[in-house]
């Protein structure tokens, strides 16, 4: 069989996995025909408009909707005094309309129902609401009294690590560096804002959602609504990005449940712009000490990275920003950890590649400014230190190419005819600079459950029907996994059918931590495998045995991001003239999605490197910076055009299909790449993002 | 007691895609709104509601619009074209092929508004309206002439379309397919447009 088995995948190989083939969903997309979740309108729809909290901290007092209700078209207006009474859901933020507690500004406190959307709407401003108001604090500061070292940051790391002896290390080390960076928060804002439809039919429960999983979003419903999963249907067909912040239920489906639960009619809720900062998660701000003791070769003796950063009163979400200084380079002493406090803001959650986005950013940064020290070049500096094994936990790596990323990168770059002198090229009036960062993202894999059923082989149509509740957020996943099912079967891409997106299918994990591929394409690769052997018509498999049953390795994709810039002499304009990365990641499965995941990975990294920015209001509480007006994402004319390359790597100690997950790893290595060329350029170190020009022109 | 309020709706005709739509629209309602709930032509997407994204674009008389940002009310009579007008999944525009061709998306909620202002921006082009990052000596060509569409002045055109994905390398090469493949630059797309308008 192994013999058989190798031959049909070689051949297989060139024809469908690894081929670039088109996106299956991509004439509904480029046509309009797609639907997402607010594109959904059942016969007497109505809908809704959540009123969000107008103070930042404090309790409702009492709600007046008079003057709401008395609007034509009004249905309903539900507050904590009136709404459907909730079971409590693991997230707490989805625990909304059940007290008349405020935890922060835009803590949604009412929802207005009515006939249509205009109504809803004037429904919403009419609601009056009263509130008991308390002070609040929403100012992080490194000595603020209520940090703390959490057990666990996000992912479940330990919060505090040490290895050696970091102090001593440190101490004795002949050059020291001692670096502070600061992030300020950073919002996902996917194009298409959270939007839920639902509908209840008999004791039925359909939502439309717009999630990056269907089955975590059932099951939250089931233990909010008191049902059995079986009577969830929650539909994420299409999603216009999540990028982390539909990773679990946000609050439109739960309202849109709870709407629809109290008018007896289908509820839309699609949130307005403004208020997803509030609501559906953030990056949290970060301040960063990296301490580095190097010897005079340019290893590191010491790597110190500790980690300020905050949450809300709701929840603890820890962004692990410390994390990849426990993987990256090899030390003697290395000291990793993090401090949080729990402020009146809104609740942090994922953002794309958390912990390694923000962490890689400071510690690319710092490795960047000891080659600079050291008079070294920082690509050599990096391979210098590169580990033989994890250095946090001793074990081997599955694979590790980093090296080769570095070189390839550089030779593709032209790196070698760089001259290290900061601030000495210009163009007119333009500073120009070229600077290079490291990449790295863990491997990431769960359970999965999947099905493929032979159909009637007549040639009428496909020959085999795949069905998984993937959820493709814009990354391929449909056309991937059909092309995983294809290479499995040994049959053309057309002859496989694929559903995704819906809770009825068979359950699958989430569209998060770049494991989407490697989690449902396991299940798909084995469902199919196993039809190929036995020859029936239909075979369901779970993967959980097969994952737990995983051999001990550190499994980290990698990755060299270089970037060249310009800064206005004298507007401190930074823009970015070219952008390269070189992954090390695994198989790539479909070239043509592959480019465009690392590309758009990068593009979001240039936007945290040079235009994203959020704050806090200390006076008012709540973010300042809400829409896309005041919260700069890169727009076509900032962004050149972008390299994005990959390596061959075969790593026998991964799943089946060979991927290590592509998602988020083009972010990582992009603010620092910009940061370290913006200092070549201008010869200052800011430690800082965005780098805006009120920051960069000349003083 | 809140006075009975009176003429809140008006009764009138939109062009949609060559089709001729008698709806009654709430006076608040955006043309977004109307196409998007009352028509069914969910094509055109709500990414911000405020003008700040283009996910919304159609074509007013061939001209781009944020349609979120345009009472429904102001327009009777008004010819419209957006997405669903363009092509469809046997007969796309060339422009929704070469999106697809190039993957110039990914979530793809953008993109009806990419392709739209694409299209409209190509005929603008073509019309010789120039922009930010039009060239000195562009400016002094003579009036109406077709402008040159290098990747800056794409980008610069574009700029009104953000997408959150990060497509926006691709999506300069789609546009530059179009503009290359179809002979005499924009006058395909133009032509097109104006049937689709008509």
């Amino acid at each position: 069989m192994a013999v058989d088995d190798t031959t049909r995948t070689d051949r297989t190989t060139e024809r469908v996995l690894g081929s670039p083939a088109l996106r299956r969903e991509g004439r509904a997309k480029v046509t309009g025909t797609a639907r997402y979740a607010a594109e959904h309108t059942p016969p007497d729809c109505a809908y809704g408009w959540p009123v969000a909290a107008a103070v930042p901290h404090g309790s409702v007092t009492g709600v007046d909707a008079a003057d709401a209700m008395a609007l034509p078209g009004a249905l309903a207006v539900l507050t904590h005094e009136n709404a459907p009474r909730l079971g409590e859901p693991d997230d707490p933020t989805l625990h909304l309309l059940q007290t008349p507690r405020v935890p922060h500004r835009g803590w949604y406190v009412a929802l207005a129902v009515g006939e249509t959307l205009q109504t809803a709407r004037e429904m919403a401003q009419a609601v009056r609401v009263s509130y008991d108001e308390e002070p609040h604090d929403v100012r992080l500061t490194d000595d603020h009294p209520g940090l703390y070292h959490p057990e666990q940051a996000n992912g479940g790391y330990p919060g505090d690590r040490e290895t050696g002896d970091f102090d001593a290390e440190y101490a004795a080390a002949p050059h020291r560096l001692d670096l502070t960076y600061t992030l300020s928060p950073l919002h996902n804002h996917p194009m298409e804002p959270h939007a839920a439809t639902a509908v209840w039919e008999g004791g039925h429960l359909i939502a439309y959602d717009s999630s990056q999983g269907a089955t975590p979003v059932s099951e939250t419903l089931a233990t909010m609504f008191g049902l059995d999963p079986k009577q969830i249907t929650v539909v994420a067909e299409h999603v216009g990005g999540g990028f982390g912040s539909k990773g679990t239920p946000r609050p439109p489906v739960v309202l849109a449940a709870m709407g629809a639960k109290h008018t007896s009619r289908p509820v839309k809720v699609m949130l307005p712009r403004r208020e997803l900062p509030s609501v559906v998660g953030h990056r949290a701000p970060t301040i960063q000490r990296l301490r580095i003791g190097a010897r005079d070769d340019g290893t590191l003796a010491a790597l110190g990275h500790e980690v300020t950063t905050h949450t809300s009163t709701v929840k603890e979400f820890v962004e692990q920003a410390a994390v990849p200084s426990r993987v990256m380079y090899g030390a003697d002493g290395i000291r990793t950890g993090h401090r949080v406090v729990a402020l009146d803001v809104p609740t942090p959650s994922w953002m794309r590649a958390p912990g390694d986005a923000s962490g890689m950013y400071a510690l690319e940064c710092a490795m960047d400014e000891v080659a600079t020290a050291l008079d070294l070049d920082p690509i050599e500096l990096r391979l210098r230190n590169i580990p033989e094994r994890e250095p946090d936990s001793g074990k081997p790596f599955s694979s590790h190419h980093l090296a080769d990323c570095l070189r390839e990168g550089a030779r593709r770059f032209g790196w070698e005819r760089r001259d290290p002198r900061p601030g000495t090229r210009r163009d007119g009036d333009l500073l120009l600079g070229t600077g290079v960062a490291a990449s790295t993202y863990p491997v990431l894999v769960a359970p999965s459950t999947a099905s493929v059923q032979a159909l009637r082989a007549d040639g009428s149509g496909p020959a085999y029907h795949v069905r998984v509740n993937a959820t493709d957020i814009g990354t391929g996943a449909r056309t991937v996994l059909a092309q995983i099912a294809a290479d499995q079967l040994g049959v053309p891409l057309d002859a496989v059918r694929i559903d995704v997106g819906s809770s009825d299918l068979p359950t699958a994990p989430l569209a998060g931590g770049s494991s989407g591929t490697a989690s449902w394409g396991w299940a798909v690769h084995k469902a199919c495998r196993e039809l190929r052997e036995s020859g029936g018509s239909i075979v369901t498999v779970d993967t959980t045995t097969d994952v737990q049953a995983q051999e001990e390795y550190a499994r980290h994709a990698f990755g060299a991001v270089f970037a060249e810039v310009s800064a206005d002499a004298f507007t401190g304009e930074v823009r970015v003239r070219r952008l390269l990365g070189v992954f090390a990641a695994g198989r790539i499965l479909n070239a043509r999605t592959a480019r465009s995941q690392f590309i758009g990975g990068m593009t979001m990294g240039l936007g945290m490197a040079l235009t994203e920015h959020s704050s806090l209001d200390t006076r008012l509480g709540g973010f300042v910076e809400k829409d896309l007006a005041g919260y700069h994402v890169p727009t076509h004319a900032d962004v050149p055009d972008i390299d994005a390359h990959w390596i061959e790597e075969h790593d026998p100690h991964l799943n089946p299909v060979g991927g290590k997950g592509i998602g988020e790893i083009g972010i990582v290595g992009t603010p620092a790449a910009i940061a370290n060329a913006v200092h070549h350029a201008t010869g200052r170190r800011h430690r800082q993002l965005p780098l805006t020009p009120d920051l960069v022109v000349p003083r | 007691m809140i006075p009975q309020r009176t003429a809140t709706s008006s009764t009138l005709t939109l062009h949609v895609n060559d089709t001729a739509h008698t709806v009654t629209v709430d006076h608040r309602a955006t043309l977004l709104d109307v196409l998007r709930e009352q028509l069914d032509l969910t094509g055109s997407k709500k990414g911000c509601d405020h003008g700040q994204c283009g996910a919304c674009t159609v074509l007013l008389e061939g001209r781009r619009a944020n349609s979120c940002l345009l009472l429904a009310v102001a327009h009777d009579g008004a010819h419209l074209t957006t997405v669903e007008g363009l092509g469809d999944e046997e007969r796309p525009h060339p422009l929704q092929q070469a999106f697809h061709e190039r993957d110039a998306f990914q979530c793809g909620y953008c993109t009806p508004g990419q392709i739209v202002s694409g299209v409209g921006m190509l005929c603008e082009a073509a019309e010789g309206h120039p922009s930010h990052a039009t060239r000195r000596e562009e400016l002094q060509r003579a009036t109406g002439a077709p402008a040159e569409l290098d990747r800056d002045e794409i980008r610069e055109r574009m700029s009104g379309n953000l997408c959150r994905c990060g497509a926006y390398p691709h999506i300069v090469e789609a546009i530059e397919d179009v503009r290359e493949h179809v002979g005499g630059g924009t006058d395909h797309a133009s032509r097109r447009t104006e049937e689709v308008t008509a």
